[in-house]
């Protein structure tokens, strides 16, 4: 028996959580073809939002009542809506704020989320109890309804409708990241970690948040899906960002009013949203696939 | 079992409970005096500090949450400031809208949801599932209120089979004509969700020691489906019509607006746009009753399907 054989000289290095998550995603991208079209799908969505000045051909709030409600022609690919708005230039810049509110309040909810159930994990006992009671009871009441009125109480300005949406998204974070919190605690390298005197934090941040990273991420693609579905219909009932500035929701509420004789102007930006959801989802869905096969085709 | 349901019982108390807190506090941390809100600037002081004392704002603070919390559990929510009319009145007055909505919608969701599923799981990796999860998936990203708009537009304003206003006039035809576009489009949501969980737990339940034991003593293959692993995939499948409940509960507010169908979604657009503050706060109520009721619901019949959730 040789030495080199029960005690290699150089142990290999295990590879990172994201060094795996990388290849795992990179397989499960080139396996499941339908992630790379929602990813590519996002992205030109992201380009546009950015490049608005320069891609929307008018002004998204110039208004000209001598062009009002025209179908789409040459000089309005999609039509004017009842201000004589071009309503591919509102399409552009409403991608903005949906982008905008999206992202940012998903980000705050992850980061909430995420710190709450590390902790509650973590610490486990009565803390750990109460906060997930706590957060089963924000999970049943429906989060659409508890924006809604959240909005309307604190007033419809993008802050709130951000704080809103990042309130009603805290739950499913915290649920997630609790489980493996729970699970990793046991594992020796964290006894290690105890071992060598890390503090609390420490481990927490260096140690466990990478082991649950991958996780969380492919829920924030998915629940940012979610937010801006909730963005759009905060501002379809009028509790979105004040007008004149464009937003989807608020161009499917202007629209329906015409839609007995302008239907594209309720349509258009109401596909934009299906669209976008849609390449959120089939990229979260994908990824999702690439850190746990076995959770396959769950909701 | 009982102890499992007084448990859960107990969970649900807890929840109305710390719901009805959040309502009280929620109404109170509006900016401003929600008397000075409701009369506006020009009003004089006494007429503020008179409703004041009509909505029981000028009591102290722990007084205001007894008597908001008794008169919640004893069904007397105030006056809306809009109607005059007893907010639990106007509540109850839409509230079977509503349900038989959310219901019909269920339904649906549930007919269509599980036979696909369940034969997606079948055909795994097959064309069929690539199809089923696709179009399931399609159907999860979709607004209530974009599909809503788009049959509206087919099936009421290019083809006119169906109203375009759905509020129903008495007979048998009429109420199908009224719900079955705003079932439709809610109905085809909440067929996705089911779909893809019951997709996932026969999947699971498929690979299970028992599936291939009675495959191997020769039960035959519909019977082991429906009957060994069906059975067996119900809890997970409960568990998400469950909590999709609530969605659906928000989901039909949107829907609503889009058919001008009355329900509680219109008369809480109509008090969140009017301020109605004591309409607001039995709408939470209201809310919160049908969620924890329907999470009883959900937890009986988890003993209902597993004869195991009896013994814990």
């Amino acid at each position: 028996m040789s030495a080199t054989a029960t005690k290699p000289a150089v142990r290999a290095a295990a590879p990172s959580p994201f060094a795996y998550f990388a290849s795992a995603t990179l397989k499960a991208f080139n396996t499941n073809k339908t992630s790379w079209i929602g990813l590519v799908v996002f992205l030109i969505v992201v380009v546009a939002a950015i490049a608005a000045p320069v891609l929307a051909p008018y002004d998204p709030t110039d208004q000209n009542i001598l062009e009002k409600l025209r179908p789409p022609s040459m000089e309005h690919w999609l039509g004017t809506d009842s201000f004589g708005r071009d309503t591919l230039s509102r399409l552009i810049y409403g991608a903005r704020i949906s982008l905008i509110i999206g992202v940012v309040s998903t980000l705050a909810a992850m980061i909430i989320g995420t710190a709450i159930g590390m902790l509650a994990g973590w610490h486990g006992g009565r803390l750990d109890t109460v906060t997930m009671q706590a957060m089963d009871v924000l999970l049943a009441f429906p989060s659409l309804i508890l924006g809604l009125i959240l909005v309307a109480m604190l007033g419809p300005s993008m802050t709130n409708i951000i704080i809103a949406i990042a309130l009603t998204s805290i739950p499913p974070f915290a649920r997630i990241a609790r489980a493996p919190t729970i699970a990793v605690k046991e594992r020796e390298f964290v006894d290690a970690g105890r071992a060598l005197g890390y503090s609390d934090t420490r481990i927490l941040g260096v140690h466990i948040l990478p082991n649950i990273l991958p996780e969380i991420l492919v829920m924030g693609s998915l629940w940012l899906a979610n937010a801006i579905r909730t963005e759009a219909s905060l501002a379809f009932v009028g509790l979105g960002v004040k007008p004149p500035i464009a937003t989807w929701g608020g161009m499917i509420r202007e629209g329906f009013e015409n839609i007995l004789d302008s239907y594209w102007l309720a349509l258009v930006p109401g596909v934009a949203i299906l669209i976008v959801i849609f390449a959120l989802n089939l990229l979260g869905d994908g990824l999702r696939d690439a850190i746990d096969p076995k959770l396959k085709g769950e909701t | 079992m009982t102890t499992f349901l007084i448990r859960r019982l107990a969970f649900a108390v807890v929840t109305l409970f710390a719901v009805l807190t959040l309502v009280f506090v929620l109404v109170r941390i509006v900016p401003g005096d929600p008397a000075q809100l409701i009369l506006g600037d020009q009003a004089s002081r006494e007429a503020i500090e008179a409703l004041r004392q009509r909505l029981g704002l000028d009591l102290p603070i722990t007084r205001q949450y007894l008597v908001f919390l008794t008169g919640a559990l004893r069904g007397d929510w105030g006056v809306s400031m809009i109607s005059g009319q007893p907010v639990i009145g106007e509540v109850l007055k839409v509230l079977p809208w509503t349900i038989e909505l959310t219901f019909v919608s269920l339904i649906i969701g549930i007919v269509l949801g599980v036979p696909a599923g369940v034969y997606a799981a079948i055909h795994r990796n097959r064309f069929v599932d690539y199809a089923v999860r696709i179009s399931s998936l399609l159907g999860l990203s979709f607004p209530p209120f974009v599909s809503a708009i788009i049959l509206l537009l087919i099936f009421a304003i290019a083809l006119p089979w169906f109203p375009v206003i759905s509020a129903r006039s008495g007979s048998a035809f009429a109420w199908y004509q009224s719900i079955t576009l705003p079932a439709i489009s809610l109905g085809l949501i909440s067929a996705a969700y089911v779909t893809r969980v019951t997709r996932s737990a026969m999947l699971e339940v498929l690979s299970e020691d028992y599936v291939r034991t009675a495959r191997a003593k020769g039960v035959p293959w519909n019977v082991v489906i429906w009957r060994h692993a069906l059975r067996n995939a119900l809890i997970p499948i409960i568990t998400v019509v469950g909590l999709y409940l609530g969605i659906l509960i928000g989901n039909s507010v949107l829907t609503e607006i889009v058919f001008s169908r009355p329900g509680l979604g219109k008369l809480l657009i109509g008090a969140l746009n009017q301020r109605d503050y004591p309409m607001l706060q039995g709408m939470m109520v209201i809310y919160t009753l049908i969620v924890v009721l329907v999470n009883l619901l959900t937890d009986l019949a988890y003993g209902f399907v597993d004869p195991r959730v009896k013994l814990k």
